[in-house]
């Protein structure tokens, strides 16, 4: 079965193997919840970074180091890069705490997206929890930008509280103005809540989408994940139109650094969208 | 260019290896160093392993003396090739705060500016095979390995047929050895009965000048059938065995075997194994800033799915018990390799058997996991710790 190859063919070595971060800076800091900023960020280079929605990039802070993070941004907008980034860690905490005019550093985009435009024609259902829905909202974005091509677009979200609701504001333009159904629930109630409480599981069976032309996309802790693809499975939903954010630790971002494998996939460039018929037979073993 | 099989004698290899130091290359081939045959730079043949051969077992390794004068007559060195293709820190960028953010340096640069050319003497032919993966999985992707890329463009390889396997080596039930095939420049054959002489197979245009160079002579009939000699009892010898038609379902389907479970009992996660595997190419990076926060150095470095860091997620690691990572590591050898590169990564070299402080046996683990059962000896003990264990599914 192992077998020689000839000598490799000479490949053009653009040395994005050497895992260099390109300077970005600062332009834009907003505070969205208490633990949770979105940064503007622009190249240096006024490059622009064109990247796919639900695509990530590897954003580090000089000295302190370097995390994956999913673009929260408008791909139509690729001058612009935002993340919104929740404090978590080392490197997540200082990138929170940095102001306008800080430089940090950049290399991506990786990995592949939602590809919702695929969704055209059909319903789009999408469900997310908490932080979960930043890499969700570029693809939302190209929704909107292309919403007469879609049917109903049901947006199922979770929160912990009600003040950690994310774009809040825009959920509210979302439905208003896009005309996607927004059903929010939150974990725990809290006072001036009148809202549903609940997971965000519990919404899927009754949301209103038609299961054989729906294309679902799902971002959440891998349990939620899991909970969500089985119950859209059962409404008719073909899992194949089902599609997952898988995080694992993406540490180069190209492949070739083997820390986020999951048995035969590299979430960093076979994912981290993952189509739910790939993915299942992985997500029912522990620890794979 | 010549191509059809010559012969070369002592004088002949001599030559062989002033001339490649005379062409610019660094030679690298076995030389006895801290009791164990490794790899490193050779000025000439009396560096060579003349007079020794191995012992392997699993977990341990033994300088053992013959008598017959062979120079190439041990089993898999050390360390492979990945050692000097892919070396175990390599430094990526160092770095330079400015005004508006920062300046890059590529490589190393303190480094020499020309890669050095390395001409690998002595190479296995299971190592051979671990080179044909590695340029498949560091230089035949979307994304190439620079550092790589460029040592193995160099490369100048002179196989040798492995004579004395060691009970640790299986390449002839994977098919990636004892002789080397292709993906060389010359396969020498040891040759000690009837005069001390090698056979030369040439393999690419370079090896056959290399010959012309050095005066090989034109081989015999006898020369062939001795040197074919060598191969089958090589072949014969081999000390272990691995079946591995079916085994990539065999694998998936053991994801809940009760065997992973028990190698953890002995596993001590210590990274010896993907250490000294050919092909094992997990790898960290490590920033380090100096003290005054104004340059940043990346190295590459090697890392191992032993580790319970490599998986980690928010400080949690997915592959938290030893169980699931010895499954990771096997199971991508021989199942999931298969799926991503077409091809095992697993050549048959020994190295994690012979190197395992615990002497555990891949090959006897992998088999257990086939046959749907823990080993006999210790069965009731996995069983008697299954309560304990978060794995299985």
């Amino acid at each position: 079965m192992t077998g020689i190859e000839e000598l490799a063919p000479e490949r053009t070595v653009d040395g994005t193997g050497r895992l260099v971060p390109h300077p970005f800076r600062v332009v834009g800091r907003r505070q969205d919840t208490a633990d949770t900023v979105t940064l503007d960020l622009r190249a240096v280079d006024g490059e622009l970074l064109r990247f796919a929605a639900g695509a990530f990039t590897m954003v580090e802070v000089f000295g302190v180091g370097e995390v994956p993070i999913s673009i929260s941004g408008d791909p139509a907008a690729p001058e612009l890069l935002q993340h919104t980034i929740r404090d978590v860690g080392a490197v997540t905490h200082a990138l929170v705490s940095s102001a306008p005019g800080d430089i940090v550093g950049v290399r991506g985009p990786y990995g592949r997206g939602w590809d919702v435009l695929d969704g055209a024609g059909g319903d789009l259902l999408v469900v997310t929890g908490g932080i979960g829905l930043a890499p969700l909202r570029p693809a939302l974005l190209e929704v909107l930008a292309h919403r007469e091509d879609f049917g109903r677009v049901v947006l199922l979200y979770g929160a912990r509280r009600a003040e950690d609701i994310l774009f809040a504001d825009e959920l509210t333009a979302w439905a208003e103005r896009g005309g996607f159904e927004v059903q929010i629930t939150v974990d725990y109630r809290t006072p001036g809540w009148e809202g549903r409480v609940g997971l965000v599981t519990t919404l899927v069976e009754h949301a209103g989408f038609d299961p054989q032309r729906t294309l679902a996309l799902v971002c959440g802790p891998e349990v939620m994940m899991r909970l969500v693809a089985t119950a859209l499975v059962d409404r008719g939903v073909p899992a194949s139109r089902v599609r997952l954010s898988m995080e694992r630790n993406m540490h180069c971002g190209v492949g070739l650094c083997g820390h986020c494998q999951v048995r035969e996939l590299f979430v960093c460039e076979d994912g981290p969208v993952l189509p739910y018929d790939r993915v299942e037979p992985l997500l029912t073993v522990a620890e794979l | 260019m010549q191509t059809g099989k010559q012969l070369l004698d002592l004088p002949g290899l001599r030559s062989l290896v002033t001339v490649l130091r005379e062409r610019g290359y660094t030679v690298l081939g076995p030389t006895v160093r801290d009791g164990a045959v490794v790899a490193d730079e050779i000025t000439g043949v009396e560096d060579l392993p003349r007079g020794w051969g191995d012992s392997q077992q699993p977990g341990s390794y033994r300088l053992r003396p013959r008598e017959d004068g062979a120079l190439f007559a041990f089993a898999a060195p050390v360390q492979s090739a990945k050692a000097t293709l892919f070396p175990a820190r390599v430094t990526l960028w160092r770095r330079t705060r400015t005004g508006d953010g920062f300046t890059t340096e590529l490589g190393d640069p303190d480094g020499s500016e020309e890669p050095p050319r390395y001409a690998l003497l002595g190479v296995r032919s299971c190592d051979l095979h671990a080179i044909g993966i590695h340029d498949r999985v560091l230089d035949g992707r979307a994304v190439v390995d620079p550092d790589y890329h460029e040592r193995r463009q160099g490369l100048l390889t002179i196989a040798v047929t492995c004579s004395d396997p060691a009970s640790t080596c299986f390449c002839a039930s994977l098919g990636t050895g004892p002789r080397p095939a292709s993906g060389f420049d010359l396969a020498l054959t040891e040759i000690l009965t009837g005069g001390h002489r090698f056979l030369a197979e040439v393999g690419s245009p370079t090896g056959a000048e290399l010959l012309a160079e050095v005066g090989a002579l034109p081989a015999t009939p006898a020369d062939l059938s001795a040197a074919d000699r060598v191969t089958l009892s090589a072949a014969a010898r081999m000390g272990r065995t691995l079946e591995i038609d079916g085994l990539r379902e065999a694998l998936y389907d053991g994801a809940g075997s009760p065997v992973w479970d028990e190698v953890a009992e002995r596993c001590l996660a210590c990274m010896n194994c993907t250490a000294v595997c050919p092909t094992c190419f997990c790898t960290s990076v490590e920033d380090v800033t100096d003290l005054t926060g104004t340059t940043t150095q990346r190295d590459r470095v090697w890392d191992s799915c032993f580790s319970a860091e490599l998986s980690s997620v928010h400080g949690h690691s997915v592959r938290a018990s030893t169980g699931s990572r010895y499954r990771q590591w096997a199971t991508h050898k021989f199942a999931s390799w298969v799926d991503q590169f077409g091809t095992t990564g697993c050549v048959g070299c020994g190295r994690c058997t012979t190197w395992c402080p615990a002497g555990i046996d891949l090959t006897r683990e992998v088999a257990a996991v086939r046959s749907g059962q823990g080993p006999a000896r210790t069965r009731s003990r996995s069983l008697a710790h299954a309560g304990g264990s978060d794995e299985g599914a």
